[in-house]
């Protein structure tokens, strides 16, 4: 990689640029494999300026991207995981946890409440990084309470889900995670309280096939693959060929399963705008933009937070 | 000899047959024909009695295991189908209707495997397509508007996953089967009569009572998928069904399963009679039972049952506590 990178370089930077970029700060793009420079990488939300790949982004950065500055309150983060079935596959599964844990993350979801250009709403978002956002039962029963939250207090619910299914290791209480989130959000639409669904890159499998295909809107951001059974088990079963672009954003759009692909730059925006038709409720931003800049945390773009032009009507 | 013979039961079929040769003698040892009952029967007890989880995933498999229909057929009368989702297409792996159960107009939805290659490749192994899962909330929505208690007999390896399967939505068929299934007024029994694999059996496993037959088995993947994944290798899957705790009798440690519906020694196909019987009487008991209580108690018992699953520490400040009790 050390001769590609010296040379795309030496070619795309003026060298009053490369004198000011430290040795090693680059990202290659998956898509393009164009390096970029990390640090506008980051501001860029990690999409590339190149060819508009939407990299994957941690479960904090995707927090930071749609909850107001400083507003997201962990919830339910006393719910940690056991091990019911003693199981032990290379590692045993406390142990997998344990070394999961150096993610950063305790388990395989975030959920709390947030604001979101000043509305109130339950937010939950799955983290990859921790066992490839798998769902046992701290992540069903944390998103479960997040829903028994949302439905109580009558708030709209977000959910951002990135991952791959169940969790093995938990067996048929992993599956019974699916029953559980999908009877919580069965009375989260008795009770007329809009859910936003928003599906990243993976949303497959167990969740996708519960609470994550559930939104009274379904969104996803370009590139994501979506859907049932990952494209390896496919095509073992089918012993052919997929079609290419299958299971991606758009190919789910194109069949009719997804209300909209939305960018990232878009997405704060945009679930602003839904929650304000499905609730009727306009708000008012609580923190002034000047303040919300101030109060980002350190290392995080500063750049202005993207508006949609219609977003901007109804503040 | 049965067609087919899992490694296990052949010193058990080998003992029958000795006994049905020496049965059939002239003239008759009634010495030996006692001896050699009396040898098979000690022989069935000791191998059956202590299956190991991958050799019940075997029972569960067994060719001549009773299929979801037959259940109906034997305990049930006037069967009449009705076929397709409205959408798309009729799936035949996942057959739905209304019969006659206990007195009691009901609704069935059976999860079927075929026979034979030719009944197999018509029904998909048992792996239903969106269009089953769709076919299945049409009949429940029916079922709840004409006040008919629904009967769900789960046996599938897995929803199919195939590239049309994708394109008409697997996930969305089943995600809205599992969350409206607790807004049925009507009571619904569950039983696993043999393989329930994950979300493909859980796409309408959603129930008041959840049923498993003694040999059949229920997680979140096959043992074969499992070890696939964990362990990179398929034949790792003796070791997978023994770490996944997917026997009944687990499944009731962990409080997902209510009842486990016993098997006659050897397994449902050994005495498909017996097992029908055992079957209907639990049934029974269940149907009555939960037609006895209002329809808003049982949404809210279904909710709670369901809602209790899952097993983890909820300590206030870092101090665990276990909420869930574990299986030793
Ligand atoms: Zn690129």
């Amino acid at each position: 990689m050390a001769w590609f990178k010296k040379e795309r370089y030496t070619t795309l930077k003026p060298p009053e640029m490369r004198d000011r970029i430290p040795e090693g700060l680059l990202t290659k793009c998956e898509e393009c494999y164009a390096p970029i420079v990390t640090k506008d990488f980051e501001e860029n939300l990690r999409v590339c300026k190149r060819c508009g790949r939407h990299h994957r982004m941690s479960a904090r950065e995707r927090v930071n991207l749609l909850a107001d500055a400083g507003s997201f309150t962990e919830m339910f983060k006393n719910i940690q995981s056991t091990d019911p079935l003693k199981f032990v596959d290379s590692k045993a599964y406390p142990d997998r946890i344990r070394s999961a844990q150096k993610s950063g993350y305790d388990e395989g979801a975030l959920a709390g409440e947030a604001l979101i250009n000043g509305r109130r709403v339950a937010l939950g978002v799955m983290v990859f990084e921790f066992v490839g956002g798998s769902m046992g039962s701290v992540v069903g029963e944390r998103i479960t309470r997040l829903i028994e939250r949302a439905t109580a207090d009558e708030i709209p619910l977000v959910i951002v889900t990135a991952s791959g299914g169940a969790r093995m290791q938990e067996g048929i209480l992993s599956l019974m995670q699916m029953a559980k989130t999908s009877g919580a959000l069965a009375r989260l639409a008795q009770k007329r309280v809009p859910y936003i669904s928003v599906l990243t890159n993976p949303s497959t499998a167990g969740v996708m096939a519960s609470y994550a295909s559930l939104g009274d809107v379904i969104i996803a951001e370009p590139d994501a693959l979506i859907g049932f059974a990952g494209p390896r088990v496919i095509q073992q079963t089918i012993n052919q060929v997929l079609p290419k672009g299958f299971q991606k954003s758009d190919f789910v759009l194109e069949h009719g399963f997804l209300d909209m692909v939305v960018e990232r730059k878009d997405l704060k925006a945009k679930i602003s705008l839904l929650l304000y038709y499905l609730t009727g409720k306009e708000t008012r931003a609580v923190v002034p933009a000047s303040d919300e800049a101030a109060a980002k945390p350190a290392g995080w773009p500063l750049r202005a937070q993207p508006v949609d032009p219609l977003e901007i009507a109804f503040r | 000899m049965p067609i087919s013979v899992l490694e296990f039961e052949k010193p058990i079929i080998e003992l029958e047959q000795k006994l049905h040769e020496c049965e059939t003698a002239e003239p008759r040892d009634e010495t030996a024909v006692a001896r050699l009952r009396e040898e098979l029967a000690r022989r069935q007890q000791q191998i059956y009695s202590r299956l190991t989880p991958w050799q019940r995933v075997l029972v569960a498999r067994h060719p001549e295991r009773p299929h979801s229909t037959d259940y109906v057929h034997a305990m049930m009368d006037d069967f009449v189908e009705l076929h397709g989702d409205r959408y798309y297409s009729d799936d035949k792996a996942m057959i739905c209707g209304m019969a006659k159960f206990a007195g009691h107009p009901v609704a069935v939805i059976a999860q079927q495997k075929g026979r034979d290659t030719k009944e197999n490749l018509q029904r998909n192994w048992g792996m239903s397509h969106p269009e089953g899962y769709r076919k299945a909330h049409r009949v429940m929505n029916l079922a709840n508007r004409f006040g008919m208690p629904i009967i769900v007999f789960i046996d599938t390896p897995g929803a199919f996953p195939g590239i049309g399967a994708e394109e008409r939505g697997q996930a969305e068929a089943i995600a809205h089967n599992i969350r409206d299934m607790f807004t049925l007024e009507i009571p619904i029994i569950c039983i696993v009569v043999g393989e329930g694999a994950s979300g493909g059996a859980l796409g309408v496993g959603v129930g008041d009572s959840i049923l498993m037959l003694e040999n059949s088995w229920y997680c979140v993947i096959s043992p074969e998928g499992c070890a696939a994944i964990l362990w990179k290798d398929r034949a790792m899957a003796e070791r997978a069904a023994e770490q996944l705790k997917l026997t009944a009798s687990d499944l009731i440690a962990l409080g997902v399963v209510d009842e486990v519906i016993p098997e006659p020694l050897g397994g449902a196909h050994r005495n498909p009679k017996e097992t029908y019987d055992n079957v209907r009487h639990a049934l029974e008991i269940r149907l009555a039972a939960l037609l006895e209580i209002s329809s808003e108690e049982r949404i809210e018992r279904r909710y709670q049952k369901f809602r209790a699953m899952g097993a983890f520490h909820a300590g206030e400040h870092g101090q665990p506590r276990t909420t869930t009790t574990e299986p030793e």
